[in-house]
């Protein structure tokens, strides 16, 4: 017997009326596997994916980006299938897959024509279980991910900065980790760290299962049952208990120099609460005031500091709470030519301390609003990103009723609670600023 | 994750073939062409609108007009100031992307069915009645300075601008679209009204919509929204000569992995033997982890992290185009592997099972790119700009399997010229 939820949830929004609701189900197999599917009728596609709740942060000391290593490797051979296979017969079947590795997931996905849905998931389930690598290939392999950190790393000065900041941003935190990996633990992965991986977190009770597509969800729930729901739940599985950050009490400031930086600029990061089940009240107020700060042309950093004076080509404000864990609130400015770091991060300081004096502008909270209220309306084009929301969710703490209550949390937000998130996240002693540019000597063109 | 996602515009090619898909042609009451597929399940429309010409209409010694120009239709319009607009623009919740590319000009608009008039008439006081004001043309120019200036330090934005000069030369495909530091900054405001009167006029205008509008509603907006734009532009540029002759050209730049572009000369959209040249391209580089190139260079030897090929048919020239960067003492055995894959299917051909599983692809994934309103939008635009009719869907996926064995080795012996492939490698390459 599985568990099934049917979500009649109430996102019906005044203003859009049932229209912006996706249509979710969601069920748990009896082996723990959770079963979320999204319906789509309009073309005969389906997105199959299998989230696994382990991800970088997850890695043993001594060798991180085994992770996304294990990932690479999760398309060589099973017993059943040779290695590249997998890839081969998707394919074969007209369809496309590849897989991504976060510090709270791993994810592996198809898009495929929706007849082809039960052999993805025959294909999917097997390697779930029945892995079977060997030495030469991990080493062939590991070249492979050593060049990916390559690519995306030692090539781009902005990545090696930003891999600094996080380090000084988490003192305890396995967040402070790059997912890629240190390059020299990389250098000594072996078949064993990744194997070791693959038997802890490689289960279905540590697994989300998200269809979304042309699909029936009762024929969907049939199917998984057929084919994850036979696999045995590791009764090992311990709960995600990471080690936590002590009180931060010194604000951290880098310069980092490199002859390839064109374009010099100032980055800061916040240590900034997650999105936490039931509790997600800080975080939509978070996500509005990264908004207000820097989301738009219309926003207050942008308006003081490219409208009014010409002190920079680009001003940005991030935040993301999807996330286990502690997460950070970014701020960036990239200063006009002429103008010195110094005087960029003075500059930004400046609308900062502006902003906690003089507050919201409601206009401006309202038609973010009404953007957040639309934006329900834009996604139902397009399920696949539908699908990564819901398994980004899932495997980083929370409930689909927690997804199906953003929109309405994102609504509720008043001007007292962006200004009760920016005075707890404005807090320079859990900060890290980093300067990237040129040589010192560059530093004020 | 595993494997970049390369977005190659040759990918037009993989048109999927979908009953589902009702296109109708649709002509406004004064005379603007359109393709729609009604969707009135999602309260929206996406529309795509193209215009042919793009940033190579620059005039001499303007290169970069159009691209800035491009930028700045939505930094003020009609009696809105750049932040009047914007703030408009996101009351409405619309959505509004402009771009320029080699050959075209792109809007991209999606917007609500419960203002949509609102939303029109603020995309059409931006296509029809931009201010170009000074205060907004010093700031969009710092911006674009800025990319330059990053592009100018980025191992990849080096390796396209060296291999572009390489091929074009003086031709406007042989500089990037977005100028030099001194072209854009000696831009006027003149300069940028030319450029819009030059690349928004009628004669080149391509458009699809789908969603929550039905035929003649489409009709009435589109003379609403286009009908007063210019009915001729400036003339399209002469093609372009390719003046590539093969080898390796190193540009030295201190970063520890090389990056390689090469090529050689390609083949048009219309040519024939486009589907061929297509299947063969997807066996050689350009079907993932089924390629040739993935299989030797990374799979086998785990010598980059992804290595691509691709066709590029331009508007006045063909090429064809690969990637791939490796660490600075690995860079030379991939080369030299692309190198000896590159002249053995010259030479050898591909097998018959190569080209099944390449059909299997190609053909497979055909519903799979039809599956939103914005995603049909943008192959029905597309569709309109290589000249085919909507009956090109149906019958897509036969031509591609009406492909047989000797046509692509027969293409593969013609297109494929190992001995003419140009390497343009920027990095510390070792053994190059």
């Amino acid at each position: 017997m599985s568990r099934i939820i049917a979500l009649a949830a109430g996102l019906v929004l005044a203003a859009f009326s049932a229209n912006a609701q996706e249509q979710v189900t969601d069920f748990h197999l009896d082996n723990g596997m959770q079963v979320v599917v999204i319906e789509d009728h309009r073309a005969p596609v389906v997105q199959h994916m299998v989230w696994y709740r382990a991800g970088s942060a997850d890695e043993p000391a001594g060798a991180s980006g085994v992770a996304h290593f294990l990932e690479h490797l999760l398309f060589k051979g099973t017993d059943t299938l040779e290695s590249g296979e997998f890839s081969a017969t998707v394919a074969a079947n007209g369809g496309r897959d590849n897989a991504f590795t976060s510090y709270d997931y791993t994810a592996y996905f198809q898009r495929v024509s929706a007849d082809r849905l039960e052999l993805m998931m025959r294909m999917e389930s097997d390697r779930m279980v029945n892995l079977r690598l060997g030495e030469a290939e991990i080493l062939t392999e590991r070249d492979v991910i050593i060049e990916e950190r390559n690519q995306r790393t030692e090539n781009s000065p902005g990545a090696l900065m930003r891999e600094q900041l996080n380090a000084a941003q988490y003192l305890n935190h396995r967040y402070g980790v790059p997912i890629i990996g240190w390059r020299h633990e990389m250098e000594t992965l072996s078949l064993e760290d990744a194997l070791a991986f693959y038997r802890t977190y490689y289960a279905p009770n540590n697994a989300v299962l998200v269809v979304a597509g042309d699909v029936d969800p009762q024929e969907v729930l049939a199917l998984a049952n057929t084919y994850y729901g036979v696999l045995p739940a590791n009764p090992d599985l311990k709960p995600r208990d990471r080690s936590v950050e002590p009180p931060q009490t010194s604000p951290r400031r880098m310069v980092f120099e490199d002859p390839r930086v064109a374009q010099p600029y100032v980055t800061r990061s916040y240590l900034a609460p997650e999105r936490n089940p039931g509790d997600q009240k800080t975080a939509a107020a978070l996500t509005m005031l990264a908004e207000l700060l820097a989301g738009s042309t219309t926003s207050l950093m942008n308006e003081r500091l490219q409208f009014e004076k010409n002190i920079a080509v680009y001003t940005g404000a991030f935040y993301s709470g999807s996330s286990l864990d502690q997460t950070t609130f970014n701020l960036t400015i990239v200063p006009a030519q002429g103008v010195s770091l110094e005087d960029a991060e003075a500059a930004m300081d400046v609308v900062l301390a502006e902003f906690m004096e003089t507050g919201v502008n409601t206009e401006h909270l309202e038609r973010i609003k009404m953007q957040m209220r639309a934006s329900q309306i834009y996604a139902r084009d397009s399920v696949e990103s539908l699908a990564n929301r819901y398994g980004r969710a899932l495997s980083s703490g929370l409930t689909v009723a927690d997804v199906q209550a953003w929109p309405d949390v994102l609504q509720e937000i008043n001007e007292a609670d962006v200004m009760a998130a920016a005075q707890l996240v404005f807090d320079d002693r859990q900060s890290v600023t980093g300067w990237l540019t040129g040589v010192t000597s560059e530093v004020s063109q | 994750m595993r494997l970049f996602v390369i977005v190659a515009f040759a990918m037009l090619a993989a048109l999927p073939v979908s009953a589902e898909v009702d296109i109708k042609e649709v002509t406004s009451p004064k005379g603007i062409p359109a393709w729609l597929v009604e969707e009135p399940s999602i309260p929206f429309v996406a529309l795509e609108i193209r215009f042919r010409g793009g940033a190579s209409l620059d005039l001499p010694s303007k290169r970069g007009a159009t691209n800035l120009m491009t930028g700045l239709l939505e930094e003020g319009a009609g009696a809105l100031d750049s932040q009047g607009f914007a703030k408009a623009t996101e009351a409405l919740a619309a959505q509004f992307g402009y771009s320029a590319s080699d050959d075209t000009i792109s809007i991209s608009a999606r917007f609500l069915t419960e203002n949509r008039q609102e939303a029109l008439e603020l995309l059409r006081l931006s296509l029809l009645e931009p201010t170009f004001d000074e205060e907004s043309l010093e700031r969009v120019r710092g911006q674009v300075l800025a990319g330059i200036r990053s592009s100018e330090k980025d191992p990849n934005d080096i390796a396209s601008r060296h291999f572009d000069a390489l091929a074009f030369g003086d031709h406007p495909y042989g500089s990037s679209l977005e100028g030099t530091i001194e072209s854009v900054a000696g831009l006027s405001r003149e300069d940028i009204v030319t450029a819009h009167r030059n690349a928004l006029a009628l004669d080149r205008i391509y458009v699809a919509a789908v969603g929550d509008i039905t035929e003649p509603e489409l009709g009435a907006l589109l003379d609403d929204l286009l009908g007063a734009l210019p009915a001729t532009g400036a003339d399209l540029p002469a093609r372009a000569e390719l003046a590539l002759s093969g080898g390796t050209t190193v540009v030295e730049f201190d970063t520890p992995q090389a990056v390689a572009l090469f090529g050689h000369e390609g083949m048009d959209r219309d040519d024939e033997d486009f589907f061929a040249a297509y299947l063969l391209n997807t066996i050689l580089g350009g079907g993932g982890f089924e390629s040739r190139l993935m299989e030797e260079v990374r799979v086998k030897r785990g010598l980059t992290y992804g290595v691509y090929s691709y066709l590029v048919p331009k508007d006045l020239a063909a090429l064809y185009l690969g990637s791939v960067s490796s660490a600075n003492d690995r860079i030379a055995e991939a080369v030299e592997v692309i190198q000896s894959e590159w002249a053995r299917t010259a030479s050898e051909g591909v097998s018959a099972e190569e080209l099944s599983k390449a059909k299997a692809l190609l053909t497979g994934a055909y519903p799979l790119r039809f599956d939103g309103n914005g995603s049909i939008a943008q192959i029905m635009v597309g569709m309109q700009m290589q000249d085919l009719g909507v009956d090109y869907i149906a019958t897509r996926n036969d031509n591609v399997n009406a492909v047989t064995l000797e046509d692509v080795n027969r293409v593969a012996r013609e297109l494929l010229a190992p001995d003419a492939l140009q390497f343009v490698i920027v990095g510390k390459p070792e053994g190059l």
